[in-house]
């Protein structure tokens, strides 16, 4: 996405500095402004600026050929365009010879500017790119990668921003295919241990047993069939990150091993008399809500509060709509390649009814949906037809048949229980699901006895 | 101007789905006007407009005759606040005279409601839009202002729907 790249405009005069920031923010990029060479060198130890406004003339020592020249050392991969009142050949020349890409005259065309920033853009978008796919092969997602325009989702990224470089605990709550790992690996790929391993686990996939030697490894005779000593992910996670996928599913001797090795970072293999000590960054992640499961009894609230020192929670799509046609778009350009077709976008009715859609599975079940269709569609544009499948789900949804011998007060519960729980226990959400007020629905969770 | 200008707000009040609400005039901005490049700075004008502007939450949009522009750029069609509530709209080159061809109140109007569509849409926080036909993609020069719709795509108007009903 065109935001995140960031440009710095350099100019002593701030009505210039900061008219030229505001219009560039209004095509969507990150800008900041410095005042001076000086203020512009600073900033750029600690931003990674992808395009330089420089202007040519600034007093008080270092001019914009000299600023361009420090700001080279630092960021060499940064484009540098200089900008001057007037065109003289000669400042022309060298600047472009100390590795200025472009040289503009002020004041010029918005066309011309417009075009100039788009295309060093597009080479910048081409080059992330290439990265990008090179990472895809060892799936090494940067928060940058990931695509919304949904406010809270915007936070969200931000905060992974922030937090990518701490060693504090993380848990991540999202429903089921709002991409967890992703933003798991977001946090890893983005933050100093990038180059260290990431090891993901899921916890709901392994029997107790299999899971703690999973986790733990173990000596050689640990148990029947441990031919060998085996290091477990923790070890292997070791000044990396380690992902433990579906944390809400794991048992209550797991739970007490997992909170050991966050308090002391150190456990036994299993078998083993030796203690080991890791320095791997947790990041916990579930789609249950914890806090219940605390209140019940499953979920052991020290480990809990171990886990939650920062939490993350990924909103489902259907409450982030506006993301529906760029995801769609988006899956279109990239599995329209990978399956060999010649699908060139989504036509607008056939982005009405995916923004209509409630994606339970939300973007795994958009992704998916994209693909099918792609594979499906005869036209070069997706369209409603090609989307028909969805309504058959929404059909299921709908000719649901209530048990047997169930009362309406039983069955009054059951709604109010799910729709607390689709809401993350947000009462307000949970109301306007059902079409109540607030007070009515606290009046009936008080009658039914229900549990938030 | 007066008919102008009551067209404009009709026409915003129709595609956004919001009241609006006319305020007094404001001075000549004379005090904006550049002698070297004869025209009148868009900053210095948006300053002035935002001492002037009402307070609350409602997006407050000037309209403007003068040409206006930034000291880097040539003219800009308008500005406003990215995610704030003020934003400006100089009419002078939508009209046709502008560009020496005859006058035509059609496409001054349509233009004038894009332009105000598209920075009330800056001050949602809508950043320029990829969809051509939507009036949040960028115009630089009038053919492509002549090229968009005044109404926003599906993606862009979930935003400021979102945004307008809370």
């Amino acid at each position: 996405m065109r935001s995140n790249w960031q440009i710095l405009v350099v100019d002593d005069e701030e009505v210039m500095c900061e008219s030229l920031a505001a219009w560039l923010r209004e095509d969507g990029y990150s800008v900041d402004t410095a005042a001076s060479g000086r203020q512009a060198v600073d900033q750029s130890k600690t931003n990674e600026y992808a395009i330089y406004f420089i202007d040519l003339k600034m007093p008080g020592g270092m001019d914009g050929i000299e600023t361009m020249i420090e700001i080279r050392k630092l960021r060499p991969e940064a484009s540098i365009i200089i900008i001057t009142a007037y065109a003289t050949v000669d400042t022309a020349i060298a600047a472009m010879k100390e590795g200025a890409q472009e040289y503009i005259v002020k004041p010029c065309n918005p066309a011309e500017i417009s075009l100039l920033v788009g295309r060093i853009i597009k080479v910048k978008n081409l080059q992330r790119e290439n990265l990008i796919l090179r990472k895809k092969l060892n799936r090494q997602y940067h928060y940058r990668d990931i695509i919304s325009k949904n406010a809270k989702m915007r936070e969200l990224l931000d905060l992974v921003s922030q937090i990518s470089n701490l060693r504090s605990t993380v848990l991540i709550r999202g429903e089921s295919g709002t991409g967890k790992e992703l933003i798991a690996r977001a946090i890893h790929f983005s933050g100093d241990r990038a180059s260290k391993p990431f090891v993901a686990v899921s916890c709901a996939a392994l029997a107790e047993t299999l899971l703690e030697s999973e986790l733990f490894g173990y000596e050689k005779g640990a148990f029947t069939g441990a031919n060998s000593q085996r290091k477990g992910k923790f070890e292997l996670a070791d000044s990396g990150t380690i992902f433990l996928d579906e944390i809400g599913d794991i048992s209550p001797k797991l739970q007490a091993d997992l909170l050991r090795v966050l308090q002391e970072r150190s456990f036994y293999r299993l078998g083993g008399n030796d203690e080991i000590h890791v320095d791997a960054r947790v990041i916990a992640a579930t789609h249950r809500n914890l806090q219940q499961a605390v209140l019940d009894g499953e979920f052991r609230e020290d480990l809990y509060y171990r886990l939650n020192v920062i939490e993350i929670r990924i909103p489902p799509l259907r409450s982030r709509r506006e993301d529906v046609p760029l995801l769609a778009n988006h899956f279109v350009e990239r599995l329209s390649h990978e399956l060999n077709k010649n699908v060139a976008g989504v036509s607008e009715p056939a982005l009405g009814l995916l923004m209509d859609y409630d994606w339970p599975g939300n973007v795994r079940e958009l992704e998916n949906a994209v693909e099918r269709a792609i594979v499906t569609s005869k036209d070069r544009y997706l369209t409603e037809e090609d989307f028909r499948f969805l309504e058959a789900n929404i059909e299921a949804h709908r000719s649901w048949v209530p048990p047997p011998n169930m009362t309406l007060q039983e069955l009054e519960k059951e709604a109010i229980v799910a729709a607390i729980q689709r809401a993350d226990g947000n009462i307000k959400e949970a109301a306007a699901a059902l079409g109540i007020d607030r007070s009515t629905l606290y009046d009936k969770i008080k009658r039914y006895d229900i549990q938030r | 101007m007066e008919e102008d200008v009551s067209a404009i707000e009709a026409g915003a009040a129709r595609l956004l789905g919001v009241e609006v609400r006319r305020l007094g005039p404001l001075p000549e901005p004379d005090y904006a006007f550049d002698v070297r490049r004869g025209q009148y700075s868009s900053v210095a004008v948006m300053r002035a407009f935002a001492a002037a502007a009402p307070a609350g939450d409602a997006k407050v949009v000037g309209i403007c005759e003068r040409d206006l522009f930034i000291p880097m750029l040539t003219f800009v069609f308008g500005q406003a606040q990215l995610g704030g509530r003020l934003a400006i709209v100089s009419l002078a080159r939508l009209r046709q005279e502008f560009y020496g061809l005859p006058a035509d109140r059609t496409a001054f109007l349509s233009r004038a409601l894009k332009e105000v569509a598209h920075e009330v849409g800056h001050t949602f926080g809508l950043a320029h839009c990829p969809d051509q036909a939507c009036s949040m993609s960028v115009s630089t020069d009038i053919r492509q202002v002549d090229g968009k719709r005044a109404e926003y795509c599906r993606s862009c108007a979930a935003v400021v729907r979102e945004l307008t009903a809370r």
